[in-house]
């Protein structure tokens, strides 16, 4: 018995030094590399994904080697960029939805290498795709408009119609009507990601039409430096916007990849990565909020995090029926709650009271 | 001071020497600002993967032809009215409605299989091409307006006009309403002349075109037409040329080639039309067709250069994290000691006291 159970003891140490030799695979340095629409800067879209890779080689040290490539534009450049990334790398992270056909592409060409896509809808065995839940945070920012403003006019400074851009109107005129009945919203697309002139222009525009209160799904500062130099309000987009608007950010949208980057280079470390499709929010934590502004009454600061501890929890959605759509047919009936496909991730239409037509 | 006086005769071997020296130049500059930026990465990898790697590894040398191709047929349009001087600066309108059109009629034939939907589409391009920049030829004969500011001007316009149509009739109906068009089924993509990688028969036809335009300009009158015009206007309407027709065919001419350029960006290493269809292929080639001197032959070869800039510059990128914007010292670098050696070949340099 005890032989027995000393010939086990000696299998498995045997194994165990076996298996730290064959091992040795995985104890070379994971190869991860991002590619990035737009510079690193200091703030926006492009920063955010930095600072996630910058976490992760924070917490994996030499256990990480990260190669990030910025300002990759979404033509055919990208396939050739993302293809040389994969002769080098075990796993390529392509940051813009613009990137999803060539990454398509070269994640058939290479088997073996792991791609992560994020806010696309394409999926293979070695391509996952991830997103987040922004319209969660445009939840809580409507909540803040809507109580902060005094001409009853919110300003929308939007991208693109897609439909991660119609859920954040949707869910921040929502979140606004709930709190303010009396509330109207002005959007004005300007057709680019990152434009600082347009969206100088954009603001300018919509101060103009009464907007006492502006949000943005763009990129750039310049509305936000718009809104201090008239005294009205903003909120940061993607990252903390403080620096630009002291008086004017009440709180930002902040997006925090990191945990998630780190959760996947580690699973190519451990062997474990496989395919998945991620769109996590508040709850998981890719969803974040800058440092609430003391400028705000301390009733609508509480209303904020309260709507932040209620998300974080699950305990509330921001698209929580009865809704209708915006031409009065019914979406969503009393209490009903939409399912990420087809309602969330195919989103085309504005919501009831959203006076503005849809650009199509 | 310093005083600029033509000389009364170029030298011959210098203007053979001259883009020589000026790549030389180039690569100098490039050396001593590699010695400032770099801290601990060889200079000399630095250069490997800048100028050699990309015509050493058959993976990038294929990448380095497929970019170099659009440039080399937009070009070679260019050079021809630059010759007669009509200034097409909005090749990149053309080459966006070119690839427009055509690619319109690739997905209007969605699934349908034919030999006949390439070169359909192909003189959808062109004509997509010659139609936007006839804009510019037909408001400069009728009313003398400027072709540079109409052609540069209607760029944005067509930038504008292919998001709209990816937002309407050419959005993918499938694609949950984001702006791109459905990517073009076989029968719609040109044919890979190297297998395994994107090089496209966009190279062929660029050769060819190259040929043509030289034989154009050697043998054919239009090609006397097109230079007498441009170096002697007067001359030219004494010669009973006709500056109607040169305006006319230099506009279609570039318009067309850019129209076709753009197509074969879709319907080859694209595969699909999407707002990041314009890149700077129709500026670019501006500053290639001046490298090669307007030399329907010379553009293949600056073509081939300013590809290896792009290429060579995205890879040092990734290998060293340097800056993206590498790639456009290089070119700005570039052009401005060849455009500086020109101007010594044209001219010799005299210093003189003020008070003479």
């Amino acid at each position: 018995m005890s032989n027995r159970r000393f010939s086990s003891v000696l299998k498995l140490s045997i194994l165990s030094v076996v298996l730290a030799f064959t091992g040795s695979v995985s104890a070379d340095p994971v190869k991860a590399a991002f590619v990035y629409i737009g510079p690193t800067g200091d703030h926006g879209w492009t920063f955010a994904h930095d600072q996630g890779a910058k976490y992760v080689k924070e917490k994996m040290g030499d256990d990480v080697v990260i190669t990030t490539v910025e300002s990759v534009e979404e033509n055919s450049d990208s396939e050739r960029v993302i293809t040389s990334l994969a002769r080098k790398n075990d796993i390529i992270f392509t940051t813009s939805f613009g990137y999803m056909n060539p990454t398509v592409k070269v994640a058939k060409r290479y088997p073996d290498v792991k791609f992560e896509h994020a806010t696309g809808y394409m999926l293979e065995d070695n391509l996952s795709v991830y997103s987040a839940r922004f319209y969660e945070g445009r939840h809580v920012i409507g909540k803040i408009a809507g109580r902060m403003t005094k001409s009853n006019v919110i300003g929308y400074i939007a991208s693109f119609p897609i439909p991660e851009v119609i859920r954040g109107i949707n869910s921040a005129y929502l979140a606004a009507k709930s709190v303010n009945p009396d509330v109207s919203m002005k959007i004005v697309w300007v057709y680019t990601w990152y434009d600082p002139g347009k969206e100088a222009d954009a603001a300018n525009a919509l101060i103009a039409q009464g907007a006492d209160i502006l949000m943005q799904h763009t990129d750039s500062t310049a509305p936000i430096t718009v809104a201090e130099e008239k005294g009205i309000y903003a909120f940061g987009q993607a990252s903390n916007m403080r620096e630009w608007g002291p008086n004017a950010q009440l709180t930002g949208i902040i997006d925090d990849w990191g945990p998630y980057y780190l959760a996947r280079v580690q699973a190519v470390k451990d062997g474990t990565w496989t395919s998945s499709d991620t769109f996590d929010g508040v709850k998981q934590g890719m969803v974040k909020f800058a440092p609430m502004n003391n400028n705000m009454p301390v009733d609508v600061r509480n209303e904020a995090m309260k709507a932040i501890i209620d998300l974080s929890m699950g305990a509330i959605h921001p698209f929580t029926g009865p809704i209708n759509k915006q031409d009065g047919t019914p979406w969503l009936a009393e209490g009903e709650t939409p399912p990420n496909f087809p309602d969330l991730l195919t989103m085309d239409f504005y919501v009831e009271g959203i006076d503005s037509k849809y650009p199509n | 001071m310093i005083k600029l006086i033509p000389r009364a005769e170029n030298s011959k071997a210098m203007i053979i020497l001259s883009p020589i020296i000026a790549l030389t130049l180039t690569a100098l500059s490039a050396f001593v600002i590699f010695l400032f930026i770099l801290d601990d990465i060889a200079v000399s990898s630095v250069f490997f993967t800048l100028f050699a790697e990309p015509l050493l590894d058959s993976y990038y040398f294929s990448e380095l032809l497929v970019k170099a191709a659009p440039l080399m047929i937009i070009g070679l349009g260019l050079s021809i009215g630059f010759r007669a001087g009509i200034w097409n600066i909005g090749a990149e309108g053309q080459y966006v409605m070119g690839a427009v059109a055509g690619g319109a009629v690739g997905l209007y034939f969605y699934n349908v299989e034919g030999f006949w939907l390439l070169p359909l589409m192909a003189i959808a391009g062109i004509i997509g091409g010659m139609l936007y920049a006839s804009i510019a030829a037909y408001l400069r004969i009728k009313y003398q307006v400027n072709e540079i500011l109409v052609t540069l001007m209607l760029t944005y316009v067509a930038v504008l006009f292919l998001q709209a149509m990816l937002q309407g009739p050419l959005r993918n109906p499938s694609g949950f309403n984001f702006p791109e068009s459905r990517m073009f089924h076989d029968s719609a993509m040109l044919p890979i002349i190297w297998e395994g990688t994107r090089l496209h028969i966009g190279l062929i036809v660029a050769i060819l075109l190259s040929i043509l335009a030289w034989f154009g300009i050697k043998k054919h009158m239009f090609g006397m037409q097109i230079k007498i015009t441009g170096s002697a206007p007067r001359a030219a309407k004494f010669a009973g040329f006709d500056d109607n027709k040169t305006v006319w065919y230099s506009l279609l001419i570039s318009g067309g080639l850019a129209g076709l350029a753009g197509l074969f960006e879709a319907s080859g290493p694209a595969g699909q039309l999407t707002p990041g269809l314009p890149q700077f292929y129709g500026f670019t080639a501006i500053i290639v067709a001046f490298l090669a001197r307007l030399h329907p032959v010379g553009i293949l070869f600056s073509a081939l250069l300013i590809a290896l800039s792009y290429v060579g510059g995205e890879n040092v990128q990734i290998d060293y994290n340097l800056p993206s914007s590498i790639t456009q010292i290089f070119q700005g670098m570039l052009l401005f000691y060849f455009l500086a050696c020109d101007i010594l070949i044209k001219y010799k340099v005299v210093l003189f006291k003020k008070n003479n």
